[in-house]
């Protein structure tokens, strides 16, 4: 948060010492701490792209600043609110800011209401009437490049990459600032990964939202964040710009993180195999002496 | 599926997966449905009627319900008395309307204290969860374990033998088998995705449940009622049969009750209120049937599909038995290829009798000791080809064409439209060996991961126990387990999901194969989990020799690991050939708009498909 870059964009999301627990299902057991200690901010148009492996708590962050996780200390801020601990209907008033795309198009769509329905929801919840609802789901689906006849059609009739259109479609609803990406292209292929990242980019372009972009995948999170932030077990370990996190990271997991991730191309992944097994071997030895001389 | 496929399917005006309506709401399709299904007209027919005698009773009964004609008991069925008197001379007709209105009444009414309880109870023990499950289940197990009988037999004593009060309290006692599915229901859906966007959305708990939850229970609900309502009829005919009715109201039960102790004088006393009553559950019955049936419509379907298909084709696997024993022997010079595919084709026959084909003309051979990554995007047919080599296609699957040899003889010989399974089970586990996506899932929880790796080395190479599971520790060394004992006697879940996988790797050589189908088997992994998986295989491949078919969607996997690549689309094989010349120099466009969608190198922020106009735009 030290660079430049970062000052010039005011942040209007902060999270501060943030702790995330769930209480064990065990009689009278420690609860699980998922998050410790986080501490990430997000300016305007600003993507803040957040890596990790499975477990490591990226998806509880998100859930925790959509209010979806429970808070046990710190501070999530939004736009100079505490949010931390929002009511239901701060956070009714929080959702025209705040908004999610979640990992699988599968189950984030109600699998009984038609698109229009799904799109119209968040509009109803604001009061909106309903020709202006239908006139601003028309617009969505023009946004996200479905065509208009979608209203009527059902999820099932959709494939992967058209559902998540749809997802983000219901999270442009309201022009949020912010939209909190869960693993949003993860379960899509290639192609429409390619698609959908060009839509996302497209968005922010056009309207300035931030994205707050969960992945696990690397190379995603380079192609699409300004700055980028690695998690493991539950802490971040790693933030900075994207460039300099995803090309050249400083922290022992983010190298082996980069390093893992294969290249298309069967020499220079020999190469990087190498590397792999190099920096793997260097981390190891370094272990064993912190463990020496500990 | 790509986007350009995508459009094809939301242009066409009724998408092709779909063989019904393109459908608006699912309950509209449901009732079409169930008026499509014979059985559901006949059940719901005969219910109206019955409603409608009952509603329609002071205009159709000739005589009320209580009127008695004492100089005319017991009469046979004559113009007046159209199904006779009772013993008390009332006109069995006439009581046979009204008791219908009071039967279906107090049915209606236990079903609906039984909904009143059980339902929102239900929504909010499974929606909230907490204490109020807690205390609800508790309840729920107290009402469970009382006997209903007697409970009945007890609340008559006390507020005397209203029918409205013992349907009330039999209500009251139903109402956990509404709150138990309920609950159940709202469990399964509490924690998709859609329930929590809706919370972000701001909506409130009132208006998730009634938006998202309540039409989970819907169908069920229904079902349910036409199934208690049946319950609470012969419960209450019962009570009544039993002479603890009112004797002052027409039921059908105490009509039954006074049949019952006339039986000699007049058998027909109690064959008529039987019947209405039997005609009423069995509507019901029926009717709970045929929603059931409509809401599962989507598998019935299949399932005629393949009665169908054995019907049409019984005729092909004779011809198929024939051809078997003539062609053994495959084309001369490819019997050194490990695995050969020629032409092959898979299909779904359809309903209508079209075949669906999957995959169409695909020809490749891999030999030992080499990599052969099949890359394609999802629904491209590379899990179906190589589940076609494997044997381990669905039922209704149909090689359409071509063949499938493995080291020297045939799997699926050309003609023969499935896989021989006598052929395949003996080659499948001891030659072919498979290592699946979801390492998880393909581990039962329930046996030790020892027992599982142990039980097909004993049952597939024959070895004794204890030389199986010395093996076994030795296979879960050399997989890079670093505490093969502990991971032995371990259960599935107690292992993360990179050492699962290692352990299915280490069941896929135990049996030291020629040939390894390994599909998609790094994808469900971490990217580092996924680099020291990658590490193994390659090293394994090695040092065993073995041929190995790697399906994957991963570019950089292909390139880590394959010595030569198939890329597939929409079922067939677009383009193959050495690594480097299809990683480098793809000929085929699809294999260049793949490789383009690959983000490594790209500039961050760029579009990465602007290039090409957005075809759904």
């Amino acid at each position: 948060m030290s660079t430049v870059e970062v000052q010039e964009i005011a942040p209007f999301l902060t999270v501060e010492n943030l702790v995330v627990e769930y209480p064990s299902k065990k009689f009278r057991a420690k609860p699980f701490r998922a998050l410790t200690d986080i501490n990430i901010s997000i300016g305007q148009g600003e993507t803040l792209g957040l890596v990790g492996e499975s477990g490591s708590g990226k998806t509880t962050l998100g859930r925790a600043v959509l209010g979806l996780a429970p808070v046990a200390a710190g501070r999530i801020t939004f736009e100079g609110r505490d949010i931390s601990h929002a009511t239901r209907k701060q956070r009714r008033s929080l959702s025209r800011d705040l908004q999610v795309v979640f990992q699988d198009p599968y189950t984030s769509l109600n699998p009984a209401l038609e698109i229009g329905a799904i799109l119209a929801e968040p509009l109803g919840v604001q009061g909106l009437e309903q020709t202006a609802a239908r006139k601003r789901v028309k617009e969505l689906l023009d946004q996200v490049g479905l065509p208009s006849d979608a209203i009527h059609r059902l999820p099932r009739e959709f494939s992967g990459g058209q559902r998540q259109r749809v997802a983000i479609a219901r999270a442009l609803a309201l022009s949020p600032k912010l939209i909190v990406c869960d693993e949003p292209v993860s379960a899509l292929d290639l192609s429409t990964q390619a698609r959908v990242l060009d839509l996302f980019l497209q968005i922010q372009k056009d309207t300035g939202v931030s994205y707050l972009f969960v992945s696990h995948d690397l190379d995603v999170v380079r192609h699409i964040s300004h700055r980028v932030a690695v998690m493991y077990h539950g802490e971040i370990v790693e933030e900075g710009p994207a460039d300099v996190v995803t090309l050249d990271p400083e922290h022992p997991y983010t190298q082996r993180l980069l390093l893992a991730s294969p290249v298309p191309d069967p020499d220079r992944q020999e190469q990087r195999r190498a590397d792999r097994h190099r920096l793997l071997d260097i981390q190891r030895h370094q272990n064993e002496q912190a463990g020496v001389s500990a | 599926m790509s986007d350009s496929v995508e459009t094809a399917a939301v242009a066409a005006p009724a998408p092709s997966l779909h063989t019904g309506q393109s459908g608006t709401v699912v309950r509209s399709t449901v009732i079409r449905r169930l008026l499509r299904n014979p059985l559901g007209i006949i059940a719901i027919t005969l219910l109206l009627a019955i409603s409608l005698l009952a509603v329609l009773a002071p205009v159709l009964a000739p005589f009320q319900e209580n009127y008695s004609n004492i100089a005319k008991t017991l009469a046979a069925p004559d113009s007046v008395n159209i199904l006779g008197t009772d013993s008390a001379g009332r006109d069995v007709w006439s009581r046979l309307l009204f008791g219908a209105q009071l039967t279906l009444l107090s049915a209606l009414l236990c079903a609906g204290v039984a909904i009143a309880i059980g339902l929102p109870a239900g929504l909010i023990a499974g929606y909230y969860a907490g204490k109020f499950e807690a205390v609800s289940n508790w309840v729920v197990s107290i009402l469970m374990s009382l006997p209903g009988l007697i409970v009945l037999l007890t609340i008559r004593a006390a507020f005397g033998p209203s029918v409205w009060i013992s349907m009330i309290a039999f209500g009251i006692l139903i109402s956990p088998s509404y709150f138990r599915l309920t609950r159940t229901a709202v469990q399964s859906v509490r924690n998709e995705l859609y329930v929590d966007a809706a919370r972000v959305s701001g909506l409130s708990d009132l208006s998730i449940i009634a938006r998202h939850i309540f039409s989970v229970v819907r169908a069920p609900i229904i079902i349910q009622t036409a199934a208690i309502a049946g319950v609470a009829i012969a419960i209450q005919s019962g009570l009544e049969f039993l002479g603890l009715g009112d004797p002052t109201k027409a039921t059908w039960g105490v009509m039954l009750s006074e049949g019952f102790k006339n039986v000699y004088l007049n058998p027909t006393l109690l064959f008529w209120p039987a019947l209405a009553m039997a005609l009423t559950i069995g509507g019901l019955v029926l009717l709970g049937n045929a929603i059931r049936d409509a809401l599962e419509d989507g598998e019935k379907i299949k399932h005629r599909k393949k009665v169908a298909l054995t019907k049409g084709t019984t005729a092909a696997p004779a011809r198929a038995g024939q051809q078997r024993k003539s062609v053994t022997a495959v084309d001369l010079g490819t019997e050194h290829h490990l695995v050969k595919v020629t032409n092959l084709g898979v299909g779904y026959p359809q309903a209508d009798g079209s075949v669906k084909k999957v995959v169409d003309d695909v020809s490749f051979h891999v030999d030992r000791g080499e990599i052969l990554g099949i890359v394609g995007e999802s629904g491209s047919g590379k899990s179906q080809t190589a589940f076609s080599i494997l044997g381990l296609l669905p039922d209704n699957a149909r090689i359409v064409a071509g063949s499938i040899q493995f080291d020297g003889n045939y799997t699926v010989a050309p003609g023969e439209d499935r896989v021989d399974q006598a052929r395949l089970s003996r080659l499948r586990g001891k030659r072919i060996s498979y290592i699946p996506q979801e390492p998880m899932s393909n581990l039962d929880p329930a046996f030790t991961i020892g027992y599982q790796l142990v039980t097909p080395m004993v049952r597939v190479l024959g070895i004794p126990k204890e030389e199986a599971r010395k093996r076994a520790l030795k296979l879960l060394a050399d997989v890079g387990i670093a505490n093969p004992e502990r991971t032995f006697s371990a259960y599935p879940h107690e292992v993360s999901g990179g050492m699962a996988q290692r352990v299915l790797i280490a069941g896929a050589i135990s049996c030291e194969p020629d040939l390894v189908i390994a599909d998609e088997p790094t994808t469900a992994l971490d990217v580092t989990v996924q680099a020291d998986v990658l590490d193994l295989l390659r090293e394994l491949q090695q040092r065993l020799n073995i041929g190995v078919i790697l399906v994957t969607h991963n570019f950089g996997v292909v390139a880590d690991l394959c010595d030569r690549v198939a890329v597939m689309q929409n079922g067939r094989l677009v383009e193959e050939g050495p690594v480097r010349d299809i990683l480098r120099n793809p000929k085929e466009q699809y294999t260049r708009t793949l490789l383009a969608s690959m983000l490594e190198g790209k500039t961050p922020m760029s579009m990465l498909v602007s290039s090409q106009k957005e075809p759904v735009a």
